[in-house]
Formats: structure tokens, sequence, C-alpha cells
């Protein structure tokens, strides 16, 4: 055993320290880990901690300040009796439904159909993914705008002369949360593109060949051979734009902020409003325990499957 | 296993059918390219010209009055100073952040990788999850705590908060990166005396190029384009960009200039797009290591 408490086999042969002078050693030992004390600590406060605290607080009945006393989980049970919380989970729901789904057809849609040898792959692909370069404000402002029935795309086409055009969903109760479907999927299905594409092309070759001289048509070719290959792109996209999906809230606040009435609220919304808006911490603090939880059920399975690959390799 | 730079060979080969692909993909070039397309178009008009000319057609008179007036001297808020000054708020808060958080990473990713010690994977397993915890749940103690430390409201609070839920990516990079790099090296500089600092300043980083970049980047665009921090941590002084530019959108005046949101738009997204455009490998890179496993 070396003094600083690690045992020397523990250490990978590469970097085991060659000891020189006790102190020297001593030192090189438990610099590392000094290094990484202040990250360890940091997130250890503001990850850890916050999420403990913010858990106590949904137990109480804080309102504008952090009001210790525990009140037990009648929030829990509150919360439903909320009717902007009831929808708003409604809208998230149908939000990342639609976002998904879309992204994901998308996505695989344009890198099928950028694998086939495409003049000019380079510059579609940079003009599918640069939206995502934008911030979900900018992405909201310009979609706020372009929907509008006033002055966007719906008196556009009447200037054109098609006098009775419609498209006003962005005003309509029932489908304003469809024109944030379209705006977020107009930013992140690039994304998506870009991970089925990086996946199609980490097949092998070998595996393609065999497949076409065997005569497996294109249709045969991605449904049985290159499509199954993208499962590993697949969990990745669905987990990254899960967890965009339920933590949306720039891109509403930019395009509807809501409205109109309720109609695009979102719980990441709820939350914002009712603890700095409405002084309703502890309320605020169950939405946000909710929502992790919902995050969580996703995430947690994706890092465990991360740290395991991690240990085999 | 041969990676394939492109298709090695098209499986649509129909001429009538390899028509119809490049329709698609031009059709749907048109969908990513129209709202940009818009933006740019219209805040080149005048006000009057996108009222009667219709938010599609290109602009007749060309006119840089909206840039200069979204730059300048548009009302945000309370205030009517353009987005200048909010310009310069998110400069101030992106460049200690990007650089402290990479920097912090780069340390991070060295010692889990290089100087492995017994329980290094639960803290980075720890480290990781800053990168996935919803935001909604810290939002609060976070306020309550910066408020303790005098720093809410202030640009340096924001820093602090960029780089604390920053560092989980900019490890995770440079974990990644350095996993792959030889052990050997680092063995023979030991051997030859180097420590610690020694080794990371003359042997890693030199080699960090790439990654560097890469983490530069992500952190670049993911605190430049945040809201819902400066919104909750932000004050009076130290309002990002991306706040300035919403509160613009919604000052309430007595004519809606279009205009005008199109030009603060375009200038709130410029960095990053022609950071994008300049380095799009990188930025792909940065994308690919947050999903696919870097």
């Amino acid at each position: 055993m070396s003094e600083t408490g690690v045992p020397l086999a523990d250490l990978p042969a590469s970097i085991r320290p060659q000891r020189r002078t006790a102190s020297g050693w001593r030192f090189q030992g438990v610099l590392p880990k000094l290094v990484l004390a202040p990250s360890v600590f940091g997130v250890g406060i503001a990850v850890y901690g916050f999420m403990i605290f913010t858990f106590y607080l949904s137990l109480t009945n804080s309102r504008m300040l952090p009001d210790l006393t525990f009140a037990g989980f009648s929030n829990y049970v509150n919360i439903w009796n909320l009717d902007t919380w009831n929808t708003s989970l409604i809208n998230v729901a149908i939000f990342t439904a639609l976002y998904l789904a879309l992204c994901v057809a998308i996505g695989l849609g344009l890198a099928i159909l950028l694998d086939q040898r495409i003049r000019g792959e380079a510059a579609f692909r940079t003009i599918y993914l640069y939206p995502m370069a934008l911030s979900f404000i900018v992405t909201g402002v310009a979609w706020r705008w372009f929907l509008d029935p006033g002055i966007g795309l719906q008196n556009a086409v009447r200037n054109w002369g098609w006098e009775s055009f419609t498209f006003n969903w962005i005003q309509d109760n029932d489908l304003a949360i469809y024109t944030i479907v379209i705006a977020a999927v107009w930013q992140s299905s690039g994304f998506a593109m870009a991970v089925f594409l990086a996946g199609m092309r980490s097949i092998d070759n070998e595996v393609i060949k065999a497949a076409q001289i065997d005569g497996a048509t294109p249709f045969h070719l991605y449904r049985r051979i290159i499509v199954p290959h993208l499962r590993p792109a697949f969990l990745s996209v669905f987990i990254v734009l899960i967890n965009l999906a339920i933590r949306v809230y720039d891109l509403v606040v930019a395009m509807t902020n809501g409205g109109p009435g309720r109609a695009t609220f979102m719980p990441a919304m709820f939350m914002f409003s009712y603890t700095f808006d409405r002084q309703r911490m502890a309320t605020g603090a169950t939405s946000a325990i909710i929502m992790t939880v919902m995050v969580a059920a996703i995430v947690v399975p994706y890092v465990l499957f991360e740290l395991k690959q991690d240990r085999q390799s | 296993m041969s990676r394939r730079a492109e298709a090695a060979m098209a499986p649509i080969s129909n001429t009538v059918a390899r028509r119809l692909v490049y329709l698609v993909l031009v059709i749907f070039a048109i969908y990513y390219l129209a709202p940009l397309y818009v933006m740019v178009v219209n805040s080149l008009k005048s006000l009057d010209e996108i009222r009667e000319g219709g938010i599609l057609s290109p602009p007749t008179v060309f006119t840089l009055e909206a840039w200069i007036k979204a730059w300048d001297t548009a009302q945000v808020g309370v205030t009517a100073g353009g987005l200048k000054i909010y310009f310069l708020n998110s400069v101030e808060i992106v460049v200690p952040a990007v650089i402290l958080s990479t920097l912090l990473g780069a340390l991070n990713g060295y010692v889990l990788t290089k100087w492995r010690f017994r329980g290094d994977g639960f803290f980075f397993g720890m480290i990781l999850l800053a990168c996935f915890v919803p935001y909604q749940m810290i939002l609060i103690p976070m306020a309550r705590t910066l408020g303790f430390l005098g720093l809410q409201g202030t640009i340096a609070g924001l820093v602090l908060v960029h780089v604390v839920y920053g560092i989980g990516f900019t490890t995770l990079f440079f974990r990644n990166y350095y996993a792959a790099f030889p052990n050997e090296l680092i063995r023979s500089a030991h051997i030859d005396g180097a420590g610690f600092f020694r080794i990371l300043w003359y042997i890693l980083l030199p080699n960090s190029g790439p990654i560097i970049v890469v983490s530069v980047i992500w952190q670049f665009t993911n605190i430049w384009n945040d809201f819902l921090f400066g919104v909750t941590f932000g004050g009076f002084n130290s309002m990002p960009l991306m706040m300035a530019l919403n509160n613009l959108v919604n000052t309430s005046t007595s004519v809606k200039e279009y205009n005008v949101d199109f030009a603060g738009a375009i200038l709130a997204a410029l960095p990053t797009l022609v950071v994008y455009v300049v380095s799009g490998r990188y930025f792909v890179r940065g994308l690919m290591s947050g999903a696919v496993k870097g």
C-alpha cells in the first residue's frame, strides 16, 4: 500500500508513479484528486445538493421564500387539481410525441436520401443542420412572424392572388401546439439526420456489398440491413430529443408565450411561472420534481449503459 | 471494418428515382432555408414594404435602417439602446465561462484517464449527470445561493452557473479523447521525471487541438444561446442577448416593427452561425459526442 491509501497495484501500469522521494510521491498521488476536487465539489452541490433541496421544498408550503417546515406530500396531490398543470402535461405529451416522430422520420429519410452518392452532399448537410446552431429564441422569433397570419405566410399567399388561403394555426387554441412542433422539428431534425448518417457511414462496406451481390433491392437493403444497424443511433436521437422536449421553454416563450390562452403552456413554463411570478415556490418545486422523474426514467438507464460499456472496454 | 467516407455504391440507381431523390432533398433544403431567408430579406426592407409586398418577396429598396435600429436605438423593455449593450453582456459572460469550463474539462479528462484512482468511475458518472439534470430542478436553490453570495443578477453569477453546468459536457469530451491517447508516451515522460502538470502541458495539450475546438464551440453555442439562466439569474445590468431579443420582440410599441425584430434575431444568431459555417465539422463532432458514444 502506498502512503496515499491508493494501492499501487490498482493503478494502471502506464502511470504507476516512480517512487523518487517520499514527499514527491505523496504529492503526485494526491494532486490528481486535488485537481478533480473543485468539479466534484461544484457538481456535488449544484446538482445533487440542489436536487435534494428542491425535493425538500416540494414537501413544504413555501411561497415567496423557502419555508422549511415539513408539510408532507400534499403538493403532489394538489398539483393535479390545477388546470394549468394538466394542460401543460397534455401539451408536452403531444409535443414530445410529434416532435420525436417527425424528427426521426425526417432525419432518417434525409439520411437515406443523402446516402445515395449525392452531388453536393456537404452543402445539403450544412443546410439541414444549421438551425441547430440557432437559439430557440431566434427560432421562435423567426417562426412566430413567419406563421403570423397578418404578416407571414398567409398574407404572402393572399398577396399572390389566393385570397381565401388561410393558415392561422398559431392563433388557434387547438392548433397552436402544432406550430411549436413545426418550429422545433425545423430546429432539431437536422441533428437526427446527422446522427443517422454517421451511423450509416460506420456500417461495414462488405456487409452492404454482400447483400447487394445477393440481389437485395434498395428497399430490402435499408429495411433488413442498414436500419437495424442504426440501433445505437436511434437510442442517442431518442434520448437527446426527449431530453430537449420535456425541457422545452425558450421556444414557446418566444413563439406564443404559452398562448393563445394556455394552448401551448408547458411544464417548464409552469415551473417558472409558479415559482417566480406567482410565488408558489413549493408547487413550482413539485412540478420540477415530476419533470425530473420523467426525464430520469429515460436518461438513467442510458448513463448506466454508458458506464457498463465503459467498464467492458 | 472499413468506415465509409461516402456511400460505397448508390443503392438507388434508377435514373427517374434519383431525380426524385434530388427533388425531395431540394424541397427540404427550401424548408430549412425559408425562415432564414425571411429573416434576412425582411430585415433589409422598410416596414411599409413588408406590409405591401409581403414577407416572401425580396426587397426592392435595400435599407440597413432596421439593423442600425436593432443594434443602437430600439426599445428593449424600458430602455431604448438597442441590443448592443446586451451583445456585450453576452460576450462578457461567454468568454470566461467557455475558457473556465474547457480548462476544467481538460483537467478532469486528464485525471480520469491518465491518473486513475480507485472510484474514479464513480466521480465520472457523478459529473456526467450534470449534463442531464433538468435545469428546473436547480433554479430555486441556485437563485438562493447566488443571492447569498451576492452574485444574483451579476455577470459573474451567470459565468459561475454556466461553468458548473458545463463541466459535465467538457469532461465527457476530454475524457473520451484522452482515453484514446497512448499511455506509453505518458509513462516514458514519467520515467524521465515529468510530473502531473508537465505531462499535461508538454504532451497532452499540444495534441488536444481538435477536442479543444469541439469543447469551445459546444460551450460557446450553448451559453450564447441560453435563455433560461439569463431570465432566472440575470439582472438589469447583466441581461444576456437572448433575453434582450425576446424583450425587443415583446416590447409593445404603437407600430410593430417586424424588420427590426428580424434584424435583431439575425444579430443574435450571427456569432453562432459564423462559428457553424466556419467550423461545422467540429460543431457536428460536439453534437455527436453529446449523443453517440463519442
